[in-house]
């Protein structure tokens, strides 16, 4: 139900917002109102433009086109300075405390309370203890580190720093996503507290039935547009669930193979656990076959991969053409045929100053050397076949890899595992901030491996995605697989509802 | 023939990579502080005798300076190299292993410089250690135990291993033979960075760690190698100094780091890794040990000196810098 009555002036206004990167629109046409002390929820799959509209919100990004209405004022959000001037405090995911200062420096943290440089310690802690007491947690001491706290704690902190700056507006990116049951609803009652004065919350998150308990309007984004705007949270699951997936763009996928129950195991996986982030997770691939894991983020879906890769301590056994593949070491699974595209391409695969050479032949450069010296000739010719063969554009190997455009750095990825032939490819969000045509490159390359006898293990966010290309889905929740079925037996509305559906609704009967 | 000797050393590679801005401007200082060197003392500065004991001078850091730069381009630091030159002249000149004649002591040396190094790379590598603290511990600790060792005394080397004396004695084509050390360690290195696979290794690792491990590269192991390198460079610069000046001593050495670190700095490798070239350093150092050389043949007293070199080094970061924004 919508707190205050409608004809109030809405407290934030975002019309037609567009915002391009080199590639890709992220952002192409948003509208978000947002009243006085209600709590608003953004919601959306991942890549559908949530944290880019954050990101323009908090100040950190310039929007191309489009306005925003602050209280009925058009303003400019220049900086995140700007924004928090404007009343506008925003608390990330990850939050961004700094761990050696107290409690209360941190809540004051850029605008002390000092004289002459010096800071009032006395009313700073006093001006802390203030705001905390607001919030319910007067327990927390303003002079503990807050590197000391527990994560409920450190999120109380970041409140009561947006607080600090007299916020109007808050926007909290997924804050239950890291607390527990209980620290949940002592979360939601600090909601209601702070809306009950006249703030509006901006609230983000995967888990419907959160926003059905604490959210009294739902904005749905997709593919960076708007599809609902201010929805009542009462709005059925189906009908959010069917503005989430109805998609205007689409996918291009090659053609599946006829399924072979002939072909070998290549990857099993029995009993792998990382405690805390995902256990008990046993499954297999077989040569040629295209196996992907949905899931949502922090679901554990990446950390499996990287525990299977060796990246990542695991308990638990890792086989590979029936070899035990010894845990933690990357050099050790790259040697037995293993090769992984990491999530992050540019912070976990490139080597952003070198050549496209240099970033295809940096896992295979054994191959063109002997007793250490490498053969630069036949480095950059062979370097030079596999971008042709994958079509990197533009087409000279010796440009650096960061001139290129997502989709070209990705396939520079993927070539560096073509360098000696691989047994099985682990690709984790391998069309991620990639355009839709390099999509349909990047998808007929990766069923061309499997075809060729190359087992693939594939995460993505994108639930289409997995749909389309895997031959085989297993559905990843909390930490367990929860499901797995052929990809055709499935469709992106049952995958959604395997994936955000909570513990206490399990659905494990199939 | 000893004339054309320095600019032969900054000229040679740098032909073979034409375009690399900061080298051209490298070059370019140097010929400048020649100009300076010829117009301020004509009689003096380009006299041979001058010329052999800069490329002498240079020599010593110029080999520790090389590992240096595979150190920082894989993204470390080693501060400890000057202590652990000296404790290599110190433990390679002790009665004990001077008894077994020269080439033990530079075996001697050699190993252990290079096994400091190793205890660095295994701290930083596999004990977790921050490098800057790690070799800082090891500059400390290897002072100490250099000092121990020589009970602070100047250790001489004997009339029996005057072999290695000879070194800096011994001249060929009018250079003193630690000079052709100095020009082989160089080439070495060169090779070993930019041809080889370890050069390779180095760059990634330095350049971006995590993508480095998930490629499949040992990183731990690859940068405890690296420190091996600095201290191997270490212990070759410790021969060189007992050849020059016959002795093993505790003091040593004192500040090299900064030096070499400086050098390996104004030949543009970043600090942060992953870029940079040993051409560069030697070019970088060159600067340094030919400003030095100026001041003293100009009898100028040494804390102009370093507030000269305090200077290049600003001015010489802050032109990369610029080159690095208009580059992109």
């Amino acid at each position: 139900m919508p707190a205050s009555p409608p004809d109030t002036a809405p407290l934030l206004t975002m019309r037609g917002i567009v915002k391009r990167f080199p590639g890709v629109r992220a952002l192409d046409g948003v509208d978000l109102e947002v009243r006085a002390g209600e709590v608003h929820c953004l919601l959306g799959q991942n890549g559908a433009g949530k944290s880019t509209l954050i990101k323009i919100l908090s100040g950190a990004h310039q929007p191309d086109e489009g306005e925003v209405l602050l209280g009925g004022e058009s303003v400019r959000l220049a900086t995140p300075t700007a924004a928090m001037r404007q009343g506008i405090a925003t608390i990330y995911q990850e939050l961004d405390l700094v761990d050696g200062l107290s409690v209360a420096e941190n809540i004051l943290l850029g605008h002390e309370r000092a004289s002459f440089g010096f800071t009032r310690r006395g009313e700073s802690n006093r001006i802390a203890a203030d705001l905390l007491r607001r919030l319910g947690h007067g327990e927390i001491p303003p002079g503990t580190e807050v590197g000391r706290l527990p994560p409920a704690a450190k999120q109380i902190v970041s409140m009561a720093r947006a607080l600090s700056h007299d916020a109007r507006l808050i926007v909290m990116d997924e804050p239950s996503a890291a607390l527990s049951h209980d620290e949940v609803a002592n979360l939601f009652r600090i909601i209601r507290e702070i809306t009950a004065q006249g703030v509006a919350v901006v609230y983000i998150s995967h888990r419907l039935e959160e926003i059905r308990e604490i959210g009294d309007r739902v904005t749905v984004l997709k593919d960076g547009r708007t599809v609902a705007v201010g929805l009542p949270a009462t709005t059925p699951t189906g009908r959010i669930v069917s503005l989430m997936t109805g998609r205007d763009v689409e996918y291009v996928f090659p053609p599946r193979p006829a399924p072979s129950g002939e072909r070998p195991e290549v990857l099993r996986v029995e009993g792998l656990t990382v405690p805390g982030v995902f256990s008990d997770v046993s499954f297999s691939v077989r040569a040629g076959e295209i196996v992907g894991l949905a899931g949502l983020v922090g679901s554990g879906r990446s950390e499996i991969l990287e525990a299977v890769y060796g990246a990542r301590r695991a308990s638990g056994r890792v086989l590979l053409d029936g070899r035990a593949v010894p845990p933690g070491r990357t050099a050790a699974s790259v040697r037995l045929g293993m090769g992984l595209a990491p999530e992050e391409r540019k912070a976990q695969a490139l080597l952003l100053d070198q050549s496209v050479t240099r970033n295809i032949t940096l896992a295979g450069l054994g191959r063109y050397a002997r007793a250490g010296w490498v053969d630069r000739r036949r480095e950059a010719a062979e370097a030079a076949r596999l971008a042709e063969a994958l079509d990197i554009r533009p087409p000279d190997p010796r440009r650096p890899v960061k001139t290129l455009s997502g989709g070209n750095q990705q396939k520079a990825v993927l070539a560096r595992w073509l360098v000696e032939p691989r047994r099985l490819l682990l690709l984790d969000e391998p069309t991620r901030g990639v355009d839709v045509g390099a999509r349909a490159e990047l998808y007929a390359v990766i069923r061309r491996l499997a075809d060729e006898g190359v087992a693939v293990l594939l995460v993505s966010s994108e639930v289409p995605e997995v749909l389309g290309l895997a031959d085989r889905v297993l559905v990843v929740r909390e930490g367990r697989i929860v499901h797995e079925a052929p990809a055709v037996e499935l469709d992106e509305h049952r995958v959604l509802d395997l994936v955000m559906v909570s513990t206490n609704e399990e659905s494990r009967v199939d | 023939m000893t004339e054309a000797t320095p600019t032969n050393v900054a000229r040679r590679p740098f032909l073979g990579r034409i375009g690399e801005v900061p080298h051209v401007g490298l070059v370019a200082a140097l010929v400048l502080l020649a100009i300076v060197g010829l117009a301020t003392r004509p009689e003096n500065f380009a006299t041979s005798s001058n010329l052999v004991s800069i490329l002498a001078l240079a020599s010593t850091i110029g080999v520790i300076t090389v590992g240096m730069t595979f150190v920082i381009i894989g993204g470390g630091i080693d501060l400890s190299v000057g202590a652990v030159m000296a404790l290599s002249s110190v433990w390679a000149t002790t009665l004990a292993t001077q008894s077994y004649g020269p080439a033990v002591m530079i075996l001697c040396a050699v190993l252990v410089g290079t096994g400091a190094g190793l205890v660095n790379g295994f701290l930083i590598a596999y004990g977790r250690m921050v490098p800057f603290i790690a070799t800082l511990a090891m500059l400390v600790a290897a002072r100490g135990l250099a000092q121990r060792m020589s009970g602070q005394r100047t250790q001489l080397v004997q009339q029996a291993n005057t072999a290695i004396v000879e070194l800096s004695t011994t001249r060929v084509l009018g250079l003193p033979l630690l000079v052709y050390v100095f020009a082989l360690v160089v080439a070495l290195g060169w090779i070993l960075l930019n041809r080889t696979t370890f050069g390779r290794r180095t760059y990634a690792v330095g350049g971006n760690p995590e993508a480095a491990r998930l490629a499949g590269i040992d990183v731990r192991r690859h940068t405890m190698l690296l420190y091996g390198l600095s201290g191997l460079c270490c212990g070759i610069a410790a021969v060189l100094i007992m050849a020059r000046t016959t002795t093993g001593s505790s003091t040593h050495g004192d500040l090299y780091e900064l030096d070499a670190i400086a050098a390996v700095i104004i030949g543009g490798t970043l600090l942060s890794g992953g870029r940079g070239t040993i051409i560069g350093s030697i070019l970088g150092l060159l600067i340094f040990t030919v400003i030095t050389n100026l001041f003293i043949l100009n009898g100028l007293n040494t804390s102009d000196q370093l507030i000269a070199k305090g200077l290049i080094i600003v001015v010489a970061v802050l032109m990369q810098r610029r080159g690095a924004l208009t580059g992109t």
